[in-house]
């Protein structure tokens, strides 16, 4: 994609390690934007597949995050429920250069009911 | 030119073809350094006399081998010894050097390049390989004398006659270059201090784990390492004189070394017009958007990618050549491993850790060794590693990963390396321990043989806690129960269960809670990285289990030195708010053995107009609940109410909630003794601590008990003669009634008691496990004896507890309020709606 299309959200050092922070995106639900402890960054539609908890005040570890009210643990690279649970959060791509972090223009408009903008990549 | 062509010799370092034809064709080459020559070293190599070679300089050198100036500057080499190409190699083979005369100024229209004194000389290819330019962060004071970056020899020059002088020096930036510019400089006898950014060492290449074993080796030489530090200026008149950090800290230093980091050099580029993107853009063939331009090194971008070490300039000049004498093969991008090279500090790491779908860690810790080696595997290949310790196995990795081999069958082995994994065909561990002599040693920590621990499991020691307690296999670091419970199984045979009978912490770790505590306390751990490494963590940074395990028994044990780790917490004490099923908090504050006041009440009664909260509840512990905040609003909730005087109820932590009260003596006809005013006492005690789980307290006036503290962890039931003091009870999901610990005659003793069994709790407790379980487990003559029946023990708990008491009791509220940690409760950007415009940042918020 070329460079217009995406959106500088801030610095990947404003993200805790082992964290998230969220984009809020009015109109639409928040995007979380994690930092793994190996310091890569991931964003999720910020909804657990479960009952919608927002999986950004999780703990981080490796490349999930376990939600913070009943614990479910998302894969923060395919936004899939791991082990036992079933469901599937959308992911939002996500690009670093020079220490800021990017997101496509197209994920920061509110998705539609019927058409959401963040898809699974 | 064929009749110079070589065929398939393609080794640079082939001995030199004198070039009897002199070509007419004109390559000129800007930048003598490892690309440049390199690929000037592959042309030759096939086609000598292809064309009339001119290499511009920057520096006033012939090439050298500008990775070893690490070296050099550790005073292992000398110049002369890294040097690539001499004058001779330039003088053979016809190559004319301008060094020390940079080039300004490339006109494409008229072929020519213009050097800085004004020599021009026309090309018909032109090769750029101007390589990085070092990063200089602009902070104040950045272009003081004294501040050098660490990229040629020129900067090693300065660093040497600093070091000469001795005195402080800082290295801003813990990656590579900066560890081996600290290195060096140590051992030249300066006292070197490490800045760095991020919270790990060199973390684009190592995880957590191995950063934390590469800072305590590098303080260990004497080193400062600072990590999570943020250069705010450099201080100095004439020359630098010390390094401010954000946080205030002042560190002095005569010498500052920045290596942030590198950026390609591509202003010559893009002022001449060629396409530019982070570096100059070349297809596979190394040619640029202008076909008679091509770009090496670590100048350019291709496809998307910019590289900062050797390994992939050796690629590209391969197929840079290839392309020149038009036997056309192409570069198809590289991957990279990293070696530090600092003494005796094996540190090595390649690939990705990216994880995701169907990656898997494999993960080997040896404490004893200090040996750290994580795998990551996909689809049965390797696809990323890193090694700390022992990095004889890199090679062989990095290799199994480059080829994508398929690991499958040697996958149990291949963390043990390669002589172990493909040695005689054993890919059965067992059969591997069942190979081993007698004598060969199984414990390290305890000096035990294989003879010995297969001796003790004959004698009767059929469970791996009694080989421990028999032979001390295992018993201190436990590096070798795997192999322990492998003997007991060749043994044992069918005989052995195979089942530890400690419940392990998680998944994570083979150890359970109470090792984990006992370690802890034995080793003087002081980290949850260093935990997971000295305890063999099979993950690289555990699990959501384990980890606030590990951040409470690390803030039990070490009071005051611990620093809280905010990520390995869940939400409700990250939040210091309890998270409500819609995402939006509770708030508690704290009302004192549950006594309020008119100020108070108007304070709560404000909030939740000011912030439209949806409801306020009176709560079961006898407070009031805010309902409906969200999580940016929490600050300035907590901030009025900390002005009315109120601080954190704790209703979200693992840690005292409520002492719960009755009217007692005061007011109410049957009270004994001042039941209020003894909880409010023990509640200010108690308050801030942080528990193994939640812990209630209740103290009633009368054996009436309408404080129900016989359901509490800690209960007192005032009578006329004293205080009965009951424990171990719960109201929740299972209900308990409290055990009767004693009886004592004072309000001193009652709160001592009280504090003492606390601190047992606190010190002795599983994580998650409240006091009836604990209790149950342990057995109340056990508390007895040491709360009831060992006066100095009792006296020692309640040292400790209050000591550590000093350091808990900080309104968390009034922390937050007043601006820290306010990434928690900002978002990172938001975007809002923008009426006929095109959706933009509406906020930019960058805590
Ligand atoms: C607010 C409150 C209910 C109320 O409106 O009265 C409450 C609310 C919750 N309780 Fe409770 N408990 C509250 C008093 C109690 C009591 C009564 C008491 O403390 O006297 C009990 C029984 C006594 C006991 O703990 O022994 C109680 C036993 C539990 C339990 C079961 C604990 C157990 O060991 O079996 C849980 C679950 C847990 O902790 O894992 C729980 C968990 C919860 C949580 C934190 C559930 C959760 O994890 O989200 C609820 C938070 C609601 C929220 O969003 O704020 N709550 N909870 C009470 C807050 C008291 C306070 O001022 O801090
Ligand atoms: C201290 C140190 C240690 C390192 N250790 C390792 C290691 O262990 N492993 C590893 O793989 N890599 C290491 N590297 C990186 C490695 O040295 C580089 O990847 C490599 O040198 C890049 O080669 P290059 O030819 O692209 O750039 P360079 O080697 O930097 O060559 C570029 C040359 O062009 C010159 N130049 C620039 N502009 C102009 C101009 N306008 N006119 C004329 N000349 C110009 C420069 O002066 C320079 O001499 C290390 C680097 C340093 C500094
Ligand atoms: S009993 Fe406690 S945990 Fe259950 S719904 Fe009520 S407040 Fe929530
Ligand atoms: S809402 Fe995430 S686990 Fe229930």
């Amino acid at each position: 994609m070329m460079p217009a299309d995406w959106i500088d959200i801030g610095a990947v050092a404003d993200i805790p390690l082992r964290g998230a922070r969220t984009v809020t995106i009015a109109g639409g639900d928040d995007i979380g934007v994690f930092r793994t402890g190996d310091d890569r960054v991931f964003a999720l539609v910020n909804r657990c597949p479960h009952k919608h908890g927002p999986l950004s005040q999780g703990i981080v570890h490796g490349h999930a995050v376990s939600c913070p009210l009943h614990n479910w643990r998302i894969s923060l690279a395919t936004g899939e429920a791991l082990g036992e649970d079933k469901g599937c959060v959308p992911t939002v791509p996500v690009e670093v250069r020079d220490g800021r972090v990017l997101i496509p223009r197209a994920a920061t408009v509110p998705a539609t009911a019927t058409a959401p903008v963040a898809r699974a990549a | 030119m064929d009749f110079h062509d070589l065929g398939n010799m393609a080794t640079p370092e082939a001995a030199p073809v004198p070039s009897a034809v002199r070509s007419d064709r004109r390559l000129v080459v800007i930048g003598n350094g490892m690309a440049g020559c390199r690929a000037v070293e592959e042309l030759l190599a096939r086609e000598p006399g292809r064309y009339r070679v001119t290499i511009f300089g920057a520096e006033p050198h012939v090439n050298y081998n500008r990775i070893m100036l690490s070296p050099v500057l550790a005073g292992e080499k000398t110049f002369d010894e890294i040097v690539i190409n001499d004058a001779a190699w330039y003088a053979d083979h016809d190559i004319e050097l301008i060094a020390g005369d940079p080039v300004d100024h490339i006109d494409r229209a008229a072929r020519t390049v213009t050097a800085r004194s004004g020599r021009t000389v026309g090309y018909d290819k032109l090769l750029i390989a101007t390589g990085s330019d070092p990063v200089i962060i602009p902070v104040p004071g950045h272009d003081l004398p004294g501040v050098i970056t660490f990229r040629d020899m020129k900067d090693v020059d300065h660093m040497l006659v600093a070091a000469g002088r001795g005195g402080d020096a800082v290295v801003i930036g813990g990656g590579l270059l900066g560890l081996e510019a600290a290195h060096g400089l140590t051992l030249r006898g300066m006292k070197v201090t490490v800045i760095h950014l991020a919270a790990t060492l060199m973390e684009r290449q190592l995880d957590e784990a191995a950063g934390w074993l590469l800072k305590s080796a590098l303080e260990a030489r004497g080193q400062t390492v600072l990590t999570g530090a943020n250069t705010a200026e450099i201080v100095g008149t004439d020359r630098v004189e010390a390094v401010r950090l954000a946080d205030g800290t002042v560190i002095p230093a005569s010498l500052v070394v920045m290596a942030v980091g590198i950026r390609p050099a591509v202003a010559l580029a893009r002022a001449a017009g060629l396409a530019v993107g982070r570096g100059i853009q070349v297809d596979d063939h190394m040619v640029t958007s202008d076909a008679d331009v091509l770009a090496v090194g670590e100048c350019v971008e291709h496809d998307g990618m910019v590289y900062g070490l050797v390994a992939p300039l050796w690629d590209m000049c391969r197929a840079l050549a290839d392309g020149l004498v038009e036997r056309h093969t192409g570069y198809r991008g590289s991957v990279t491993s990293t070696k530090l090279k600092v003494a005796g500090l094996d540190v090595f790491s390649a690939g990705d850790f990216s994880g995701g779908e169907g990656a898997e860690d494999i993960v080997l810790r040896d404490a004893a060794r200090g040996i750290y080696k994580r795998l990551v595997v996909r689809d049965d290949r390797i696809v990323g590693a890193v090694l700390y310790g022992d990095t004889a196995d890199g090679g062989w990795y990095f290799d199994l990963l480059k080829k994508r081999e398929d690991i499958a069958d040697i996958r149990e082995m291949l963390i043990f390396g390669q002589a172990y994994a493909s040695g005689g065909g054993q890919t059965d561990p067992k059969a591997a321990v069942a190979a081993l002599s007698d004598d060969a040693e199984i414990c390290g920590c305890n000096g035990v043989t294989k003879g010995k621990v297969v001796c003790s499991i004959v004698d009767g020691a059929t469970s791996l806690d009694a080989v421990r307690s028999t032979c001390k296999a295992s018993a201190s670091c436990g590096s070798c129960t795997g192999l322990v419970e492998q003997l007991l199984s060749l043994t044992l045979g069918a005989d052995y269960g195979g089942e530890r009978t400690v419940k392990t912490m998680c998944t994570c770790t083979s150890f359970g809670h109470d090792d984990v505590r006992r370690e802890i306390v034995a080793q003087d751990m002081r980290s949850i990285p260093e935990v997971m490494q000295k305890l063999h963590w099979s993950t690289p940074d555990g699990c959501s289990s384990c980890r606030p395990a590990l951040n409470y028994y690390l803030l039990c044990a070490l009071p005051g030195v611990y620093v809280d780790d905010q990520q390995s917490r869940f939400v409700n004490e990250r939040m210091h708010a309890n998270i409500q099923k819609d995402g939006t908090y509770s708030v508690v504050p704290r009302m004192w053995g549950g006594l309020t006041n008119p100020r108070e009440l108007r304070a709560i009664a404000d909030v939740v107009d000011k912030f439209n909260a949806p409801m306020v509840k009176v709560t079961g512990g006898q407070r009031l609940d805010i309902f409906g905040i969200k999580k940016e609003d929490l600050p300035a909730v907590w901030a009025d109410l900390n002005a009315a005087g109120m601080v954190s109820g704790h209703a979200y932590g693992k840690s005292l909630r409520t002492v719960k009260t009755c009217v007692g003596s005061d007011w109410c006809r049957f009270g004994t003794q001042d039941s209020t005013g003894l909880g409010v006492q023990i509640e200010q005690m108690t308050w801030g601590s942080w528990m193994p789980h939640k812990f209630k307290i209740a103290v009633s006036g009368c054996p009436r008990n309408c404080a129900e503290a016989t359901i509490k962890d800690f209960g007192v039931v005032c009578v006329d003669s004293g205080y009965e003091l009951h424990v171990g009870g719960n109201g929740g999901i299972k209900v308990r009634a409290t055990d009767f610990l004693c009886k004592v005659a004072t309000e001193q003793e009652a709160k001592d008691y009280c504090a003492a069994f606390t601190q047992l709790y606190r010190e002795e407790a599983r994580y998650l496990e409240r006091t009836a379980p604990w209790v149950e487990r342990i057995g109340l003559d056990y508390i007895k004896s040491r709360i009831v029946d060992d006066p100095a023990g009792r006296q020692a708990l309640t040292e400790r507890f209050l000591f550590s008491q000093q350091f808990m009791q900080d309104d968390p509220w009034a922390a937050r309020a007043a601006g820290a940690d306010r990434e928690q409760h900002a978002p990172l950007a938001a975007f809002g709606p923008a009426p006929g415009a095109a959706p933009g940042p509406a906020m930019m918020e960058n805590a």
